[in-house]
């Protein structure tokens, strides 16, 4: 595919065409492990919304919300979290990457580094994660009696795109420190899967120096929660401005913006390792 | 019985001793193994904390100034930081050595060997939880109190039983773990096997809820019906004293006939698969 002349813009698409047609055909070959694969991804998603109604089914209310409140909380994070996984999260693959020094075959061809990554590891089963999470949120918003305006039509739109651009910065930012630290492993986990099941949750059931880092430090109470609020037409018993709910896009931005940032430095700062 | 298996035939006269020094002797292997990594465990530490306290917050929320499924809140949050750390010890999740040895063929390396493959896994894996124990567990287990009010023992055989818990849920851990990857003998990619492990195991197990916050019915399928329960959640009531001492006992005695018989099917699916085993590429 690389044949040292210069690539055309044509070329450039259809050389990512091809990676991804080679990712198709290569995940579906071994075919009862990939529809157990799709089956299992939709799985995951849906035990995380079984959680929060089994949690339901032994208390009326969780930090002051109700359970069809919650729902939309649970409905904006499954539905983000879960098309971020899917185009971006196999980022998280990265540390392999370095270590076995793939990653500098991939510098070494014509084509942009991060968007070789994505494609390369396009999972595809995910597909029916993220299916699953848009069909949470749009129950969840059409259940919870929502008093619909123009302005909360519009934020229910944007407030997902939002979510996703935030879960995905977070993972190329969290992946990025395998440049510097090859073996950080699960350590990424903890912001990505944690942030995921910290904004299925209202933020007032955390306290102290953990819900100030986690909610306003990381940015995750404009995930669901703040969103949330605005939808529901409810103050925030936490404080903050009705307006908050609509800051949504422009943290998500700032995120996207660190995150290019950091994945800058890091290629810079990357050694290989000589493997 | 006359029948043909990959593996060595035992000595004729079998050295109870040697077999413990070579247990002994892999299961150290298995501890020195792990603990190379220790960025990965200073990392995986991490990564429990911060579950520690997104799992507690919401089950102390759910129980609010009272009880939940029967648990106080001090036991809730004893649960939840025993629970981060056991989930390394017992390892839910994250083992495919056997998957992969099958797909690539170097299984074929450990069928030459004098030892049954299910007893030197076995060994490897007792070496890994004892590392474990050490570098996972014993974190979680004091950050928690750092933050949260827990609950100690009342009585002191729970420490015993307790320990004994562990242990065997290590072993039907293993067992588990064993058979979900032998599906790679059948269908060389055990990626979709595994995956709905991962799954199951962390709900089932009660690592995302206590089990008990389910229907009474629903327990009951569950901890006689499928092993799950006592991989996680059986050692941690046993800790907390969610119940009186006999069921206690009870619950441990049920564990410990999981693991025998899931034991006796990873030996049975072994030899079926030896028999039909193709080891791929040259």
């Amino acid at each position: 595919m690389c044949t040292g002349e210069a690539v055309r813009p044509g070329g450039t698409l259809r050389a990512y065409r091809a990676l991804l047609g080679a990712q198709a055909r290569s995940q579906t070959a071994y075919r009862a492990s990939f529809l157990l694969d799709l089956l299992g991804n939709v799985g995951a998603t849906v035990f995380d919304v079984v959680t929060v109604l089994v949690i339901y089914g032994v208390t009326r209310e969780l930090g002051g919300f109700t359970l069809r409140e919650t729902l939309v909380m649970v409905g904006l994070s499954a539905s983000a979290f879960a098309v971020a996984d899917l185009l971006v999260g196999n980022i998280e693959r990265l540390p392999t990457h370095v270590r076995t020094g793939l990653f500098d075959a991939v510098l070494l061809r014509p084509l942009g580094a991060l968007p070789q990554l994505l494609l390369m590891n396009l999972p595809l089963r995910k597909v029916s994660r993220g299916v699953f999470g848009v069909g949470v949120l749009v129950v969840a918003l059409t259940s919870a009696g929502i008093d619909w305006t123009p302005a909360r039509v519009a934020l229910a739109v944007v407030a997902p795109l939002a979510g996703v651009v935030f879960f995905g910065s977070l993972f190329v930012a969290t992946a990025t420190v395998s440049f510097w630290w090859v073996d950080s492993g699960e350590l990424a986990n903890s912001v990505t899967y944690g942030g995921r099941d910290f904004t299925t949750y209202p933020v007032t059931i955390f306290d102290g120096w953990f819900r100030a880092a986690f909610a306003y430090g990381l940015g995750f109470a404009f995930v669901s929660y703040q969103p949330a609020l605005a939808l529901l037409g409810r103050a925030d018993p936490l404080g903050l401005p009705s307006w908050a709910g609509w800051a949504a896009p422009a943290v998500a931005l700032v995120a996207a913006a660190l995150a290019a940032t950091a994945w800058r430095t890091g290629i810079r700062h990357y050694r290989s390792t000589g493997s | 019985m006359g029948s043909v298996t990959a593996t060595v035939a035992p000595a004729t006269s079998a050295n109870v001793t040697r077999w413990f020094r070579t247990f002994g002797a892999l299961s150290r292997a298995g501890f020195r193994r792990y603990s190379t990594y220790r960025q990965a465990a200073v990392a995986g530490v991490v990564t429990n904390t911060v579950f520690g306290f997104l799992r507690c917050a919401v089950l102390l929320a759910a129980a609010g100034s009272g009880t939940v499924g029967g648990y106080d809140r001090a036991q809730l949050a004893t649960f939840v930081w025993v629970g981060q750390g056991l989930l390394a010890v017992v390892l839910l999740w994250g083992w495919s050595d056997l998957a992969d040895r099958i797909r690539t063929g170097d299984v074929a390396a450990d069928l030459l060997r004098p030892v049954h493959p299910v007893t030197s896994y076995l060994a490897t894996d007792l070496g890994r939880a004892g590392y474990a124990a050490l570098a996972r567990l014993l974190p979680p287990v004091l950050v928690g109190p750092l933050f949260f009010d827990v609950c100690l023992p009342s009585r002191w055989p729970t420490v015993g039983l307790f320990v004994v818990s562990v242990v065997t849920a290590v072993v039907l851990c293993f067992g588990c773990r064993f058979l979900v990857n032998a599906t790679a003998y059948w269908w060389q990619d055990a990626r979709g096997p595994l995956l709905l492990w991962t799954l199951g195991s962390g709900v089932l197990a009660g690592l995302y809820f206590p089990l008990r916050f389910l229907p009474e019915w629903l327990q009951l399928v569950l901890w006689c019906g499928t092993p799950f329960p006592s991989l996680l959640q059986t050692p941690l009531d046993v800790l907390v004293e969610r119940d009186p001492p006999a069921v206690q006992v009870g619950l441990v005695a049920l564990q410990l006939g999981w693991a025998v018989l899931v034991l006796a099917a990873c030996r049975l699916v072994q030899r079926r698969a030896e028999r039909r085993l193709v080891v791929q590429g040259g």
